[in-house]
């Protein structure tokens, strides 16, 4: 194997590892670390896939933001620790499902002809100077339509805590 | 076959997507369903980058992962904003506990 196979085997193992262990460990702020090591390793699989704007933004967006909003939530809300986080009787169809998920994809990529363009491994070009034409251009609609997901997005979290605040003021009030 | 393939991707991805539905499944803590959420949302962006690299001359399919990262963190926002309104409201964010419509 070569140094990148090795680095790549290294990262995919990572991933998958992590991944179980968000699902899987009792400790909620484990997991949520855990995910973070997903984050990371996904990002680095966008680097393989020379997708390099991919791969920082999903460094920004989700470690960065993402990550950081959830461990606060954490901290706002629940106690940590001796919390029971695990539905009993929901393990054994969880396990069903995921078991049943894997067989049929695994069914799926093994039979399906996927047509690999030739030479797929060697280009690695940049490509933010092309997602920007695209975005721009013929996904333009889809673009704004997201900046106004993201403006009601914004406004919803607001309005969602905004309002409990007040009423607790006018409670301490009374 | 070679380490670095579209069916290693692939595999990745399934094991995230599989994951993912466990927890959402079996996870009780609602802050815990959200991180199985992030976990099958990242699957799909991974599957949608790698089936661009190896399939396809043009990169559409990463613009499609930008905006699944975008509706993601969109996504994220929102339910812990109701996360910790539902907490502030009913002092627990297990959500078997969380039953009543109506305050």
């Amino acid at each position: 194997m070569e140094l990148k196979e090795i680095i790549f085997f290294i990262l995919a193992t990572a991933t998958v590892l992590s991944g179980w262990l968000v699902v899987s460990l009792k400790n909620i702020i484990h997991s949520a670390f855990a995910l973070l090591i997903t984050f990371f390793g996904v990002g680095g699989l966008f680097v393989y896939l020379s997708a390099d704007f991919l791969a920082a933004t999903q460094i920004l967006i989700y470690v960065g933001g993402v990550m950081i909003l959830v461990l606060f939530a954490i901290m706002l809300s629940e106690k940590v620790y001796n919390v029971s986080i695990f539905h009993a009787s929901k393990i054994l169809p969880g396990l069903l499902v995921l078991g049943g998920v894997q067989v049929v994809l695994l069914r799926v990529m093994i039979e399906s002809p996927w047509r690999i363009r030739a030479g797929a491994d060697s280009v690695m070009r940049p490509t933010t100077e092309i997602l920007g034409g695209l975005l721009l251009n013929e996904y333009l609609l889809p673009f704004e339509v997201i900046s106004v997901l993201l403006l009601a997005a914004l406004i919803g979290a607001v309005v969602l805590i905004r309002k409990e605040v007040k009423r607790r003021r006018e409670g301490a009030c009374l | 076959m070679p380490v670095i393939s579209l069916e290693s991707y692939l595999l990745v991805g399934m094991m995230l997507f599989a994951f993912g539905m466990f927890g959402i499944i079996t996870r009780k803590n609602a802050i815990s369903v959200l991180l199985g959420f992030e976990l099958v949302m990242n699957a799909a962006g991974l599957n949608f980058a790698a089936f661009s690299h190896f399939t396809d001359k043009t990169i559409h399919g990463q613009v499609f992962t930008l905006f699944i990262i975008a509706l993601a963190a969109a996504e994220s926002v929102v339910i812990l904003a109701l996360i910790i309104a539902v907490y502030q409201k009913m002092n627990t964010i297990q959500i078997d506990e969380i039953d009543s419509l109506k305050g």
